[in-house]
């Protein structure tokens, strides 16, 4: 009889919840708001064909929240280092601007204009990650500069005039679809298991949840805190610069005032709805994919339902407050305390 | 470091490594306005002098409110919706449900300072981060604004509350002294008292300097943290009301980004990001930088929107990485 010796459990690693049911709560919710629509629009989750392509609802929805999807990607792993960026926006002005200027103004090819504008975008994100790693900014401030000046960039670069184009390949990017999904679409899930497979397959994702969760730790156990970052802010600054090739080739034109306009609080919206706490650590990428499709489904919603397009803005902020206090562990003990003595 | 109670007298008057940034500040500016000076005629006048305030008197009055919050370590992201939604809804109020100014002045006023006080309660209480809260707080109120514009967009503003600002002014020789300017700067000298001679004010260093040190002295540090969201939503209310006048109109996409030129204002000036060290007269600084930059490249012909944007942007960076550097010299010291 051999006898096998049964690991001890970690008595460090103490979760609140089994790791599976981390997802519950987001899918819930989405579930909620398709139920939600199914009952007000009958036809809400009919698909059909058309031309080879796939029509409905909810394939718009999933079309319309790719951007966001791309955005709150790089965002998971900058705020599970602990830190926000703000100047995805920004960054989707830029990478947009420079790949239409060049391939309108200078009549370039569209690969190479749009390996500059993914270029432009993935130095912004690393110029981020230096502010914050190396000069030890503050990341809402490190990335506020880049927020404010990233947009007089982008105008720089298109001289302040929205640049149209017809160039195929470039509304391809916005408006194309592969295999009958929009290629916006398919571009998000590329990207979503790529950094996926980065994170989950190599150490990274283990060395980024432990800078967010103690720095100083991290730092001691030997991991290099502020390459880490850097890293982390650089695939941000890169999935904005997809998610502004999306958003120009889908209203074939750069238009660096309005491109990506307020699309950061969206990208962080999704990220702490997808389960991923705004102080750092833990983080779940597919929750946060989860989250950007709940979004664009309630903006949807707001918008099928008649309702005035301007209120989804009070919606989302009324969301993102509810949300956090749901997360809030003073909020719950308030919340709980009538109910006796329940474990919140 | 910052002033306690117990402190003696002379060590009351923050050493000069404490005051290097806002000396620094002063002379970027003094600087600033030389170059500008010599580059362009009618730069050196007292008309330009005067309309540095009462152009910048929008983005002052937010500024003044928010380097409260900064000052105690905060942030307030939702200070450029609050003058939008403050702007349309003082207009709505006065042009279409006919209510008096006297009546509709104080009640703007007092919800930009509930609002103020909701966002308090909010990272106060249940310990939200203060950016969130506000981003969320800047959202809501774009959308409430834009909800409640009527289809056209924009209210023009006909009544005298609004007009008579507008129409008079102070002479001084030749120089036209915009109402808004001047009142800009009362706002700022009365916030500058507040900081410096009462409790209320002291408290709010404190609280920056060091929260958990804050507590243990037995300041009140709830009631000073949610007072201080008061204040910056009472004064972006504030802020609304003088674009009201400014504008000539009430605007719902009023002040886009304005949080963003706030921040760099108080930044600018002096006030340290992580809170405990700056100061009012500093803020005061900050927007007068922000005003000749814009009026040197407006001066230069190429009335060039972005260029603002990028050097505002510089010059956060700047004065970011001089706030390091110094905090760290000074925690060597």
């Amino acid at each position: 009889m051999s006898t096998t010796i049964e690991p001890a459990p970690l008595p460090l690693v103490k979760t609140a919840r089994p790791e599976r049911w981390r997802l519950l709560w987001p899918l819930a919710a989405l579930a909620l708001i398709v139920l939600f629509n199914l009952i007000v629009t009958p036809r809400f989750l009919s698909i059909e064909i058309k031309d080879g392509r796939l029509y409905g609802i909810t394939i718009d929805i999933v079309r319309r929240g790719s951007q966001v999807i791309l955005l709150a990607i790089g965002m998971t792993l900058v705020i599970a280092t602990g830190g926000v960026d703000l100047s995805v926006g920004a960054v989707m002005a830029v990478s947009g601007a420079a790949t239409a200027t060049l391939v309108v103004e200078h009549h370039w090819s569209p690969a190479p204009a749009i390996g500059v504008g993914l270029v432009l975008s993935l130095l912004a994100g690393a110029w981020n990650g230096i502010l914050v790693a190396l000069l030890q900014l503050q990341p809402i401030v490190a990335t506020l500069v880049l927020m404010v000046s990233g947009r007089g960039i982008a105008q720089l670069i298109t001289t302040g005039q929205i640049i149209t184009f017809e160039n195929p390949t470039l509304v391809f990017l916005g408006s194309g679809s592969i295999w009958g999904l929009p290629f916006a679409v398919v571009l998000a899930l590329a990207t979503l298991a790529a950094v996926g497979l980065l994170v989950r397959k190599t150490a990274a994702g283990l060395f980024i949840e432990s800078v967010g969760n103690n720095p100083t730790a991290a730092r001691f156990a030997g991991v290099n805190e502020r390459l880490v970052k850097v890293m982390a802010y650089t695939v941000s600054g890169l999935c904005a610069g997809l998610a502004g090739l999306v958003a120009a080739g889908e209203i074939k034109g750069a238009d660096a005032n309005k491109v990506g306009l307020y699309y950061e609080l969206d990208a962080i919206l999704a990220v702490v709805i997808g389960g991923t706490a705004l102080a750092g650590g833990r983080f779940m990428l597919v929750g946060s994919v989860i989250g950007a499709l709940i979004i664009q489904a309630v903006t949807t919603s707001i918008l099928t339902g008649g309702l005035k397009p301007e209120l989804t803005q009070v919606v989302k902020g009324i969301v993102v407050i509810g949300v956090c206090l749901l997360y809030s562990t003073k909020f719950r003990r308030a919340v709980m305390a009538p109910f006796g003595r329940r474990r919140a | 470091m910052t002033l306690s109670y117990g402190t003696p007298l002379s060590r009351r008057f923050p050493s000069l490594t404490q005051q290097l940034p806002l000396i620094s500040t002063a002379v970027v500016c003094a600087l600033l306005y030389a170059i500008g000076s010599i580059c362009y005629s009618g730069f050196f006048d007292a008309s330009t002098f005067s309309e540095f305030f009462a152009g910048n008197a929008v983005l002052g009055v937010a500024a003044v409110g928010l380097t409260f919050v900064i000052l105690s370590g905060g942030i307030d992201l939702s200070v450029g919706s609050m003058v939008g939604f403050v702007s349309i809804l003082a207009g709505m109020m006065v042009e279409r449900w006919h209510w008096s100014p006297a009546l509709a002045v104080p009640a703007v006023l007092a919800m930009g300072c509930a609002f103020g006080l909701l966002a308090g309660v909010l990272i106060h209480v249940f310990e939200l981060a203060p950016f969130l809260v506000t981003l969320a707080g800047m959202f809501v109120l774009r959308g409430l604004a834009l909800t409640i514009a009527p289809d056209e967009g924009r209210i023009t503003l006909n009544h005298e509350f609004f007009v008579w600002p507008t129409t008079h002014a102070i002479m001084m020789g030749h120089a036209r002294i915009r109402l808004i300017g001047i009142f800009f700067v009362f706002i700022a000298v009365i916030a500058a008292l507040a900081l410096r001679y009462t409790r209320f004010g002291r408290n709010v260093y404190a609280l920056g300097g060091n929260e958990q040190s804050a507590l243990l002295m037995g300041l009140p540090v709830g009631r000073t943290k949610i007072a201080i969201y008061a204040i910056s939503g009472f004064c972006s209310a504030l802020a609304g009301i003088v674009a009201c006048v400014d504008m000539g109109a009430g605007e719902p996409s009023a002040a886009m980004g304005l949080e963003l030129d706030a921040i760099a204002a108080v930044v600018i000036g002096g006030t340290l990001l992580t809170g405990g060290v700056g100061t009012v007269l500093g803020t005061i600084l900050g927007v007068l930088i922000l005003g000749i930059i814009q009026t040197g490249l407006t001066l230069d012909g190429r009335l060039i929107s972005w260029w603002t944007k990028i050097v505002v942007g510089a010059l956060l960076l700047l004065f970011i990485t001089l706030q390091k550097l110094l905090t760290k010299a000074t925690a060597r010291a």
